[in-house]
């Protein structure tokens, strides 16, 4: 015991505590519950989020009766699905059915282990960190076929087929996209290329340019390639065969039920969470702000601006931007607030009504100890992140209210046929432009 | 490989096909769809034989919807059996009752005044509207647009609120009498029935950005669930579903009923015969029904609304069919009268029913998926097919 003490002590008194710097257990370990914690709270605000907008898109209301605007939902079901009878069906394999949903969770959760929120928010920083991710995103394939196979019936039987010939094509056109991103971080004044997920957002960050924007369209067609097999990937509409509703009932969680039936939903929005961050670290700049390289003029305010840190850069831009963390959640307060004035009054909805303000002063509170300089100059980075990735969140949810489905033999089409090629394209384009513009100079 | 074009439909007791020892030969998968199924649209059993995700062939178990209406209709007396007819196709209930108390009208020899017409063509037309709106959102749901379902079904309240106010139901609304009406219009209903078309004219553009142009949609409808007009004839189908494969067919102009010949619309039809067409031509059929309504409740007369009918109906001795054009296609009724207060026989002529004959044809050789396509497209109602 005394020996684990004095192991952590010996990694509070080191002077540089770079939290995220690869090999350092104790803050690995503080990183592994808060992003554990941090995934959790967004599975449960996504999957409100998710049927709010969906709801709004198609004129009508959503959950409205557990808690103010039905925020308790999601808690509610969590609760009803933990208590729900467990269920093996008699003719399935209980050992693959029992373990099918924890392949699927260990590799949705597994993948976080190198995204980066910050230059030093981040469980490890891996030299082979997107090989990493890709690999194990994809094991969560085994997961989905076990479990289908294990239900011994048809219709789970189908969907776990559909799933693994569309995970396994959709990984091609990722991975031919990812590559073309990979061979952009080289072209840095060291030249180098990195697989590293904190490298890659590095070499955007020296490039002074999201990977995006780099070779106009060049970047642009890479990322669209990857955010249409994301949604492949992740088997969330327009490509939701596996569980197609109205053709497979549920497809391979079909004979799943509460709480191994909540893993797979639980597994299913982390994934979604982590190809995001995929996403964004690849082509959106990470953890990098908007305009990475525009400034504006240096201000000072007393006791405010600039940051305690003598690198930070110290622009007006940069102050203002530095402000939106606490602004967000002072809007998000003040949406709050507004929703409690137009509250019915009667005395029926008094607790909803209070809980509503509660909720509200909560968020104005956390609004405001982000515009606390040191708190301030800490959570930039997460912020645009998360910023990031909540926008490909709500991308899913907005397709998921356009568009049909697509039927099998079409959705390998586009897989195979049309992003597999332009993929390919794409990176040989990438590489010949980067030959000739950044390393022949022509 | 079979050929999946000349097997013979599967039956019951061939759910296990013969296990083949030939390597890399795939066995057949025989599932059953429904009648418990989010897609079949109540209580339909399709049994599918597949070869991985090909349809080698289908077949339709029905009956679990079953309510015997046509042997009820021995023991009611003309005027009880009025109101079942509207259970049959429970989302046209409307249709259903003009059909019935034409058909009895035509036995009896009598006509609903003028007044009483132009009323039934515009609640009729207004059913054909809330009919193709519900199979619309349906269909859109069961080929993953879940989004349309809630628009058609917001612009379908305001229809089923004018039934309510004329009539005081919803869905099975027991509008018409045999003779004609027994409700005078309410004061206001010409107006509320023209803002409702001024209302519902932009919605249909508004499901049409959704879907028409589509590119998902229209990968998942074009070139699905192909019939041709010979087929469609020769297995009796009608409806929009006989108009997309370019037959030019509708009752309400080839054999004129209620006054329908005083209006002045077109018959949409397609040219392909497959799903993408049979939707178009639904849609078009919207606009032509809006069309019909406008020139309806500009032009309706006044005067009586009820044709002079005795209390206690024995229309003369003989039979009489008469069919008309029910937003499903063709519904007719057959009634055998012995001269008493009872129908001798009343046989139903349902257009789901028939039309739900062609999913095998339309089925064999396409994917799972489309099965889902094409019965959503085939718009059946299994209170109808079963009655």
């Amino acid at each position: 015991m005394g020996q684990i003490i004095q192991y952590i002590q010996s990694y509070l008194r080191t002077k540089d505590l770079t939290p995220g710097a690869a090999g350092n257990v104790f803050w690995a370990l503080v990183y592994i519950m808060l992003v554990f914690a941090g995934l959790s709270v967004a599975v449960i605000a996504m999957n409100w989020l998710e049927r709010k907008i969906l709801a709004h898109m198609q004129v009508r209301l959503g959950p409205m009766r557990v808690g103010p605007h039905g925020l308790l939902q999601p808690i509610a079901d969590a609760l009803k699905l933990l208590l729900k009878e467990d269920i093996i069906p008699a003719e399935a394999d209980a050992l693959v059915f029992w373990v099918a949903p924890f392949i699927v969770v260990l590799a949705a959760f597994t993948v976080f282990v190198v995204v980066p929120f910050g230059p030093t928010h981040a469980i490890t920083d891996m030299n082979i960190g997107i090989l990493f991710m890709l690999g194990v995103s994809s094991l969560s394939v085994l997961g989905i076929v076990t479990a289908g196979w294990a239900s011994n019936s048809h219709y789970p039987l189908i969907g776990a087929l559909r799933s693994s010939a569309q995970m396994v094509s959709y990984e091609v056109a990722m991975g031919l996209a990812v590559v073309s991103a990979i061979l952009m971080t080289s072209l840095n004044a060291e030249g180098t290329g990195t697989l590293s997920m904190i490298g890659i957002v590095q070499a955007q960050q020296a490039q002074a340019e999201w990977f995006i924007f780099k070779f106009f369209p060049l970047g642009l067609v890479a990322f669209a390639i990857f955010a249409i097999a994301m949604v492949a990937e992740t088997n969330r509409a327009p490509f939701d065969l596996p569980e197609a509703e109205s053709e497979l009932t549920a497809g391979f969680h079909t004979e799943y039920s509460g709480f191994r039936w909540s893993l797979f939903f639980l597994a299913e929005y982390s994934a979604m969470i982590a190809v995001s961050s995929i996403a964004v670290t690849l082509w959106l700049g990470g953890w990098l702000r908007p305009f990475p390289a525009l400034h504006g003029p240096s201000i000072t305010i007393a006791h405010v601006w600039p940051p305690a840190d003598p690198t930070a850069p110290t622009g007006a831009l940069d102050f203002v931007l530095a402000l939106f963390p606490g602004l967000t959640f002072l809007f998000l307060a003040g949406m709050c607030f507004y929703s409690t004035v137009r509250m019915p009054k009667h005395p029926f909805f008094r607790i909803q009504t209070i809980g509503l303000a509660g909720f509200g002063a909560a968020l104005a509170l956390i609004g405001l100890i982000l515009f606390w300089p040191p708190v301030r100059d800490r959570v930039g980075d997460i912020y645009w992140f998360s910023a990031k990735v909540a926008a490909f969140m709500y991308l899913y949810i907005w397709y998921r209210g356009t568009f049909p489905r697509y039927r099998f033999d079409q959705l390998m089409k586009v897989g195979w046929k049309i992003l597999l090629p332009i993929g390919l394209g794409v990176l040989i384009l990438t590489a010949t432009v980067a030959l000739l513009q950044t390393i022949w100079h022509l | 490989m079979t050929d999946p074009n000349t097997l013979s439909p599967p039956s019951l007791e061939t759910h296990v096909a013969a296990h083949d020892d030939t390597f890399l030969d795939t066995n057949e998968l025989v599932i059953n769809m429904g009648p418990q199924h989010p897609a079949t649209h109540g209580v339909l059993r399709v049994i599918l034989r597949l070869d991985g995700e090909k349809v080698l062939g289908l077949e339709c178990v029905i009956g679990y919807l079953h309510r015997g209406v046509e042997k009820i209709a021995e023991n009611r007396t003309y005027t009880m059996f009025n109101p079942y007819v509207d259970r049959m196709d429970y989302v046209a209930a409307v249709s259903n009752g003009l059909g019935y108390c034409e058909a009895v009208e035509k036995l009896l020899s009598v006509e609903a005044p003028p007044r009483a017409q132009y009323v039934r063509v515009i609640l009729t037309e207004l059913n054909r509207i809330t009919s193709h709106q519900l199979w619309l959102g349906t269909h859109a749901l069961d080929i993953g647009a879940i989004t349309p379902l809630f628009y058609t079904f917001r612009d379908r309240e305001e229809v089923l609120k004018i039934f309510e106010k004329y009539c005081g139901a919803r869905l099975t609304t027991h509008a018409f009498r045999i003779g004609g009406l027994q409700y005078e219009t309410y004061n206001g209903f010409e107006q509320e029935v023209k803002n409702f078309l001024n209302f519902f004219r932009p919605k249909i553009d508004e499901y049409e950005e959704l879907l028409t142009t589509n590119r998902i949609w229209v990968e998942r409808t074009r070139k699905v669930g192909v019939i041709s007009g010979e087929d469609c004839i020769a297995l009796g189908v009608t409806g929009p579903v006989l108009r997309a494969s370019g037959v030019k067919w509708d009752i309400r102009k080839a054999q004129p009923y209620a006054n329908y010949k005083n209006f002045d619309f077109e018959i949409p039809t397609g040219q392909n015969g497959d799903t993408y067409d049979r939707y178009l031509v639904r849609m078009a059929e919207m606009r032509q029904s809006v069309r019909i309504i406008q020139q309806a409740v500009e032009g309706i007369p006044e005067g009586p609304i009820m044709a002079k009918v005795p209390k206690v109906m024995k229309p003369p001795v003989g039979e009489v069919y008469h069919s008309i054009e029910a937003p499903k296609g063709e519904l007719g009724y057959f009634i055998v009268s012995d001269g008493s207060t009872q129908p001798y026989r009343v046989r139903v002529r349902p257009p789901s029913f028939v039309n739900l004959q062609a999913l095998d044809m339309m089925c064999r050789g396409q994917l799972v998926a489309d099965v889902i396509a094409v019965i959503g497209t085939l718009d059946i109602v299994l209170g109808e097919v079963d009655r």
